[in-house]
């Protein structure tokens, strides 16, 4: 290791000195730069954001007011909102595009893409990327993806609106809804090109890890952070083809006639010629990328978290070998889970019985980790800032929505829950709002090292804490509504007077929804204006331990001005006995008879 | 006019940012020691606050009991259903305990060990014998809820043709739901979306034998109590559920298959609605609607129509823009009652004569 580790280092200063000559061009838009390249994904990501979050606004004001007509739709939705009246396509299509959103451009793209951009080579000890081009490939094909999702809501028929899982026959056919017709086609498009960034990005990931790393940097020394991009990136390679795989069958079916998701069907007065297909085999394609999707969001973050605590909480992580092994056990443990999301699609009953014993395991690992981040809050010495309250937050949220996974894990209680409110609800709060908690975290943490400037602390609180109250107060009552029965994906539950007293708890979610939607807008500016005017940033300000905090503030080609430092311990020694500071950086020498851990 | 107020608003808004960043901007350089990393105040203000969220956490999940507990599915209405229900008490019971529990040593370690100077923290990277126990006690639990919870699934799914059940196809389409009951062989007969044709709207196959005394219904489905229902479901267009919450029963309904539901009823709609639950739930669903009525009738608008209970027949797939009112009452009847209805209603052959 430590002989390839150091002819790269060679290679890339060597490589660094014909850097120099930037053009604005080569600097800020096609950039090979690793920091650039995070910068962008995370700005654009932020931006994904804002319209996936609106989204959700609107239709949670039609939800908790399904009888009043709002001007904002008309404004914002247009022929699709007249007399200010949503029209119950439109609403379907706005769930569509927020989730679809919300997963793979903010929580995939957004989270995992900054992150393991940013922090692979800085943690590990390398230059760049393993290969800086194909990393500016693959931002500038999710930078595609984006802008065709982003057009396909301005065409004619609207954008697509069968749900973020797009099962046919309703994403095939246009007969079906309107959006099943050229907006569909550019859904399928945006994420076919989706599906390829994010390929080439997590196996420049897993190379760099792989390869790049420092002299002393073994893999028992990463921080967890890494731990979790790696993994990542190789559940993605897992299961991101299989998703392109129903994608382009799909396509088939819809453009040139073949049935492999289609048959026996009778529409609009005419029995179309599809045969012998079957829209439980898309299910099976689709999930088998979609449960390990939800790991693909969550386990950046929670990597994210570790690294976070123990820096504030001036505290080693506790248990690292197990926080490792929960890791590789919940990326094996999520590949084959994929049926629980099909108890009642069709499938044999069998089948069901075996992914509830498979998705059940899966809450051991999980609780491994939870007890672990409790444990290291113990007897600590928490700095409380942004980023730590954003961690604690994480895990608060992440415990909350991950129980309930226990009731639609099992199969038997899946039978009532399946589809409802219920199920929005848990996977809100265990990957939706814990994921956005861990980037949030890891922005207020690692702004200075993106940007060299620090972000406001007490616009950090106010978001935080409001952030917090709002999240629980959407979420939390929203178990309820499904338990009641109320299925999700419907524009209206005024076509059932059985539902008619969960009209206040709408009402209460949405308000908490609303003001939880505007107080981001704290965020959005504290981070934009902190780039410009932010407090400038000392080297390390946090004290940590881990690499990325002996590069310069100012950002240069190939991270570090001569020789990478070589790396002496694991990144968690805080608060060591025998040491008068309260934390010892990764490359800092052992003592004479120091106790090592890893 | 719009136009002209619009771009003074813009510039408005434009103006009140720049002096907000403005402001920012000097609020940073006037405060040379504030570095934005957080103080003893900072840790000592947000250490409470952490407590003060435990409250509010706690609160919001009583109060969310207390006050909607009452919305939650009444009575369950069929055999397996109470089984489902015992299983769902335990597994809520043992969430809100480990909820309970690890919301408290998060959020009061947060508290108390929130920063101090001069305070180190303890140097403790590992446990096994901890590790170990968290690794144990969720393994044996979840095992008792695995173990438990197959046991009941292989129940309800194990379909069977014992116990003399009725055979009953579930027929969905965008956006209604249909019925139709075997007839008195008690066998569907086949049935194909391209055999739909004028009178015959569920595509039955007039040359098959069984088929000729079917019956078909579109208002209404309805049960026999006490009795076994076979539920064959056919979609002929796109995915539907057919979601039943009372009898805790759901089945997707899949275009170009046949896909399976089966339960016993154990009460008839009679009997449900004389419930002390269900009574209430109606009251106050009633008492909003009159409410309702009050301010529909003072804009001179269509009044509502009083509640009456029934079991429900819901679509829970996604299925295009009416979705969210593709409906049926379930009707149970006493078997007695059942039958004198069926013998009423007009089989294939004689409607399609």
């Amino acid at each position: 290791m430590s002989v390839t580790a150091s002819h790269t280092i060679e290679d890339h200063t060597h490589a660094h000195e014909h850097h120099h000559k930037d053009t604005f061009i080569t600097k800020y838009i096609f950039s090979q730069d690793h920091k650039m390249i995070s910068k962008q994904y995370l700005i654009t990501g932020i931006f994904m954001g804002i319209i996936g979050v609106s989204m959700s606004m609107l239709f949670r004001l039609q939800l908790a007011w399904p009888e009043e007509s709002f001007q904002i739709f008309e404004i914002l939705l247009g022929k699709w909102a007249p007399e200010g009246v949503m029209d119950p396509n439109i609403y379907l299509a706005l769930v569509t595009i927020h989730g679809t959103i919300m997963v793979f451009f903010v929580l995939t793209a957004g989270l995992s893409g900054t992150f393991s951009n940013l922090l692979i080579p800085l943690q590990i000890g390398a230059r760049d990327m393993a290969s800086g081009f194909l990393n500016m490939i693959s931002y500038w094909l999710f930078f595609l993806s984006t802008i065709i999702m982003v057009l396909s809501l301005f065409v004619e028929a609207g954008p697509a609106s069968a749900g973020w899982t797009v099962y046919p026959p309703l994403s095939a056919l246009p007969q079906a809804m309107p959006g099943s017709g050229t907006g569909m086609t550019l859904w399928l498009v945006s994420m076919a090109i989706f599906i390829a960034s994010s390929l080439l990005g997590s196996l420049n990931y897993i190379a760099t890890v792989l390869n790049l790393r420092v002299k002393g940097m073994s893999m028992t020394r990463l921080p967890l952070t890494i731990w979790a991009f790696f993994i990542t990136a190789v559940i993605g390679i897992v299961s991101f083809p299989v998703l392109l795989s129903a994608a382009l069958l799909l396509v088939m079916d819809r453009a040139f006639g073949t049935s492999f998701f289609l048959s026996d069907i009778y529409i609009q007065g005419e029995v179309l010629h599809y045969q012998g297909g079957s829209p439980v085999l898309y299910e099976h394609l689709f999930w088998f990328l979609g449960h390990p999707e939800v790991y693909i969001v969550i386990l950046p973050a929670m990597g994210i978290v570790s690294e976070i605590m123990a820096t504030h909480a001036r505290k080693p992580i506790f248990g690292y070998r197990a926080m490792v092994a929960s890791i590789l056990a919940i990326a094996f443990l999520s590949t084959i889970v994929w049926g629980h999301h099909m108890f009642v699609s069709g499938m044999n009953p069998f089948l069901g019985s075996v992914f509830t014993f498979t998705t059940l395991l899966i809450a051991i690992p999980s609780a491994i980790k939870a007890f672990n981040w409790i444990t290291t809050l113990w007897k600590g010495n928490l700095q409380l800032n942004p980023a730590m309250l954003f961690s604690i937050g994480f895990v608060s949220t992440f415990i909350s929505g991950g129980l309930t996974g226990i009731i639609l894990g099992d199969s038997t209680l899946d039978i009532n829950v399946h589809d409802t409110y219920f199920v929005v609800a848990h996977f809100h709060l265990v990957m939706g709002v814990s994921a956005i908690y861990g980037m949030f975290a890891g922005v207020y943490h690692w702004f200075p090292k993106m940007f060299g400037r620090m972000m406001n602390k007490n616009l950090g609180y106010v978001h935080f804490w409001v952030t917090a109250v709002c999240a629980y107060g959407v979420f939390l009552p929203m178990h309820f509504i499904g338990m009641a029965g109320l299925p999700r994906r419907y524009y209206t539950n005024t076509a059932f007077p059985y539902f008619d007293d969960l009209a206040d708890i709408n009402v209460l979610i949405t308000v908490f929804a609303l003001v939880g939607g505007a107080v981001q807008l704290v965020f959005i500016y504290n981070f934009f204006a902190s780039i410009f005017y932010g407090k400038k940033a000392v080297q390390n300000p946090w004290r940590a331990n881990s690499m990325e905090w002996t590069t310069p503030v100012k950002h240069m080609h190939g991270n570090w001005p001569g020789e990478i430092p070589e790396v002496h311990r694991w990144p968690y020694d805080y608060s060591k006995p025998g040491s008068d500071e309260d934390f010892i950086p990764q490359t800092v020498p052992l003592r004479d008879g120091e106790d090592i851990n890893h | 006019m719009t136009g002209f107020l619009t771009l003074i608003a813009l510039a408005l808004l434009g103006i009140a940012v720049w002096q907000i960043v403005k402001i920012y901007d000097l609020s940073q350089v006037n405060a040379p020691e504030n570095n934005q990393i957080a103080t003893e105040k900072d840790n000592h203000i947000n250490g409470f606050l952490m407590m003060g969220f435990l409250i509010f956490l706690y609160g919001l999940t009583i109060f969310s009991m207390l006050k909607w507990g009452k919305v939650l599915l009444p009575l369950a209405a069929s055999k397996h259903g109470e089984e489902v229900d015992r299983l769902m008490i335990i597994t809520f019971a043992l969430i809100l305990f480990v909820q309970g529990l690890t919301q408290v040593l998060l959020h009061y370690f947060a508290y108390k060990y929130r920063g101090k100077k001069g305070m180190k923290a303890l140097f403790y990277a590992d446990n096994d014998k901890l590790e170990f126990l968290w690794t144990i006690i969720p393994v044996i639990t979840l095992s008792g809820l695995i173990i438990y919870g197959l046991w009941t699934w292989t129940n309800i799914m194990r379909i069977n043709e014992d116990d003399d059940p009725i055979i009953i196809e579930l027929y969905a389409q965008q956006f209604n739901w249909k019925v139709r009951y075997a007839g008195a062989d008690n066998t569907l007969g086949d049935a194909n979306v391209r055999f739909i044709e004028g009178s015959n709207v569920i595509g039955v196959d007039i040359s098959d034998p069984n088929g000729k005394d079917d019956i078909v219904v579109t208002q209404e489905l309805r049960l026999p109590v006490g009795r076994k229902v076979i539920f064959k479901m056919r979609s002929q267009d796109v995915l539907h559920s057919a979601f039943m919450p009372f009898f805790r029963a759901q089945m997707n309904v899949v275009p170009g298959m046949i896909t399976q539901f089966s339960f016993t009823p154990i009460q008839t709609t009679e009997q449900a609605r004389q419930d002390l639950e269900i009574i209430g739930k109606v009251q106050s669903i009633n008492n909003l609607r009159e409410e309702k009525n009050v301010k529909l009738s003072a804009e001179g608008k269509e009044l509502l129509d009083p509640y009456e209970f029934n079991f429900l027949l819901l679509c829970n797939k996604i299925c295009g823009a009416s979705h969210y009112n593709m409906q049926l009452n379930i009707i149970v009847d006493t078997p007695e009652d059942f039958n004198q209805w069926i013998s009423q209603q007009k089989t294939i052959s004689e409607v399609l004569q």
